[in-house]
């Protein structure tokens, strides 16, 4: 591939990547954040797809090709199930209003790069210039992690870091070894699925999955 | 070799699946603990063969050396116990066919993921055994159903689960400084080859990468500032689970800290690490101390005592001279006894006051010796008397603090273990010895009926609290892979 156009197309999935990260701060409505969450799936499988384009590397293409249907449909599919199941989809009143929440992205991004000054000056290859974006996402995803009220909500808050890390680790090194690969998006798909039984159980119990009524277990 | 490698996960992950296939009853019910004693026999065996020198298996996936080898006779000599009340705990909580089955494969599953974790070779299949714990038990957690347990279950699943994320992305970091420093893609998370070219690591992406890993696994072994799914999800979790999570899941992520450390002290010198585990340590033991001041639950308050512990071992771990090394590993061996008898009383202690209250238990002792008699020895082990193996650790771990200059620190762990131990044994001394409730609202005791244990509970206690006493008495063959476990861990 072309070096210029190599840059261009990563610089543009890095670019979507992000965008579906922020806009997921943006909305309220469940169903558009689990459309924006698979969004940034596809995003990050074009990612991977053309950092393995670039090398040439046959076996991180077909990572590619598991990572978009894993991050992009699998999980999203088992995130519709449980919205289904649940009835009223919209994140009623965050503890952070929209505008502030959209603030403290950008702060978060100048956190991300600040962070990420050494890695970026070990090797300053295209790549690698991108990873304060997918740190970035890492952040927003914590930040959705504490301030949603949801249950949904913070599962796409985990995901969402989950995919940030995945962007970083491909995009520092084309990925960790196989086995670990497999293993972490094994280790997710799992962690979703409990979450989501659980999210029914919570259902049962509580009649409704708004996490301000996990208030029994305190000290 | 590989066989002997492999033994320790097969045992518990065939018996998960026979419990798949056959379910819970009369013929399986104690296949648990068979594989339990199989593990520990394993670990013994793997133990004499590696204690000199590693062993790898499996295509190099596996390796064993002195530390592995003990860390898995820590995960048996707690499994054993645990899944010998396993059958007597389902049996009287009278738990439905399906639930049981479910009970016995993720209860082996679990210590099969533990075992994978100490064998694991590289820092990646360690993060998805540890990660596949958090998962196996969540449901675990969660057994019960009732609102309380359901919400422990997600906080335990959800703080767990972006905790140990945190670690994933410093192994990212790592691997990144690894290729860097020219380590091979096939071993670049491999602990041997990071901790052979530590010197040629990028010291800005490794100090990031070890904060990173330090932060995450520690959320797992319960350290502050990520300790807050702890005393929620030890104290929902039926007792024989408690026990293993509280005894040993620690424990093993605390390993993972272990390790970690042993590259960061190598490519950054004693200090990052140190800083990082001192910190993370007396914060855990100061939120220990305030949290049980005005605890009113008995398993919470054990829960809150494996937080002191914890953070005790990060201290130890962060002075770092071989004296402490030394303590730390007898530490955890000795706390995982004695906290997995404590947690199998609190199963029966449950039973006979119907609850977990504090309050509602008076005069134990009176009335059912055998479960008050553990308790309450488990409890004296917890809080450093002699003859157990906690005295001589904790002993071990603060006379290495003033002797390494670290006085300040070991000064402020013992302010605060003492503020712990007069808490603790405040109240295990009402419930135990106080006075029959007459009180309305406190449990109403059939005083004339003495509590009877089955045959094999009685066993777990003993067994547990006389394995916690033989390690304080003397360690006899132990000594050995204790030394060995500690030049490993870089400790001279």
């Amino acid at each position: 591939m072309n070096h210029v156009l190599y840059v261009r197309l990563l610089d543009l999935a890095c670019g979507a990547f992000l965008l579906a990260g922020v806009l997921v701060l943006w909305r309220r409505d469940l169903a558009a954040i689990v459309r924006l969450f698979a969004a940034q799936g596809v995003a990050l499988g074009c990612l991977v797809a053309v950092l393995g384009v670039d090398a040439g590397d046959p076996e991180v293409v077909g990572l590619a090709v598991g990572i978009g249907l894993l991050r992009a449909v699998a999980l999203p599919w088992l995130l519709r199930r449980a919205m289904t199941a649940g009835g009223a989809g919209r994140e009623t009143d965050p503890r952070v209003n929209v505008a502030a929440s959209l603030m403290v992205a950008a702060l978060l991004a100048l956190l991300a790069y600040a962070v990420t000054r050494p890695v970026v000056a070990l090797d300053p290859a295209p790549a690698v210039r991108a990873v304060p974006v997918a740190l970035t996402v890492v952040l927003i995803g914590f930040f959705v992690l504490v301030t949603r009220r949801r249950a949904l909500s913070q599962v796409v808050g985990f995901l969402l870091v989950d995919n940030g890390i995945t962007a970083v680790a491909f995009l520092t090194t084309s990925g960790v070894p196989l086995i670990v690969e497999l293993g972490v998006s094994l280790d997710v798909l799992l962690a979703v699925l409990v979450l989501q039984v659980l999210t029914a159980r919570m259902r049962a119990a509580f009649g409704d999955t708004d996490l301000d009524d996990l208030r029994e277990l305190r000290d | 070799m590989t066989l002997l490698l492999t033994a320790p996960i097969a045992a518990p992950a065939l018996a998960a699946g026979a419990y798949a296939a056959f379910g819970w009853r009369r013929g399986t019910a104690w296949l648990g603990a068979v594989a339990a004693v199989a593990l520990l026999a394993a670990a013994i065996a793997l133990a004499v063969h590696a204690v000199d020198a590693p062993r790898t298996g499996l295509g190099g996936l596996l390796r064993a050396d002195a530390l592995s080898a003990f860390m898995l006779i820590v995960i048996g000599a707690v499994a054993v116990p645990a899944t010998l009340a396993g059958p007597g705990h389902l049996a009287a909580e009278r738990t439905a066919a399906r639930d049981a089955r479910r009970y016995g494969v993720l209860t082996q599953g679990f210590v099969a993921a533990m075992a994978l974790a100490v064998l694991a070779a590289s820092l990646g299949v360690l993060w998805v055994a540890i990660e596949a714990t958090t998962i196996l038990t969540a449901f675990l957690v969660g057994h019960r159903r009732t609102r309380n347990a359901t919400e422990a279950a997600w906080k335990y699943v959800v703080i767990c689960s972006t905790g140990i994320a945190l670690a994933f992305l410093g192994i990212v970091l790592l691997h990144f400084a690894a290729r860097h420093a020219h380590v091979p893609s096939s071993g670049s998370l491999d602990w041997t080859q990071l901790t052979a070219r530590a010197a040629q690591l990028d010291a800005g992406v490794t100090r990031i990468a070890v904060a990173l890993l330090i932060l995450g696994f520690g959320a797992k072994a319960g350290l502050a500032p990520l300790h807050a799914w702890l005393p929620d999800a030890h104290g929902q979790a039926p007792a024989p689970v408690s026990a293993l999570m509280s005894g040993v899941l620690l424990s093993v992520a605390f390993y993972a800290v272990l390790r970690v450390k042993v590259i960061a002290d190598a490519a950054l010198g004693a200090g990052p690490a140190r800083t990082l585990l001192l910190t993370a340590g007396l914060a855990s033991l100061a939120v220990a101390a305030a949290l049980l001041l005005a605890q009113r639950d008995y398993k919470r308050m054990l829960a809150y005592s494996s937080i002191e512990h914890m953070g005790l071992l990060a201290v130890g771990a962060a002075i770092g001279t071989r004296l402490a090394v030394l303590a730390v590993l007898l530490h955890i061996l000795g706390h995982g006894l004695a906290k997995s008898v404590a947690f199998l009383a609190s199963g029966h202690i449950g039973r006979i006051s119907g609850g977990s209250r504090i309050d509602a238990v008076r005069g134990l002792a009176a009335r059912a010796p055998l479960v008050a008699g553990g308790f309450g020895a488990a409890v004296l082990a917890l809080l450093g008397f002699p003859p157990f193996g906690p005295f001589a650790s904790e002993l071990g771990i603060f006379r290495a603090g003033f002797a390494a200059g670290l006085g300040w620190a070991a000064g402020i762990a013992l302010v605060l273990l003492l503020l712990v131990m007069g808490a603790l044994a405040a109240r295990t001394g009402r419930m135990l010895l106080g006075a029959p409730p007459d009180a309305p609202g406190a449990a109403k005791l059939p005083a004339a009926l003495p509590v009877r244990l089955p045959r094999a509970d009685a066993a777990a206690l003993v067994l547990g609290l006389l394995g916690c006493a033989a390690i304080g008495i003397g360690l006899g063959p132990l000594r050995t892979l204790l030394d060995h476990a500690a030049t490993v861990l870089g400790a001279h």
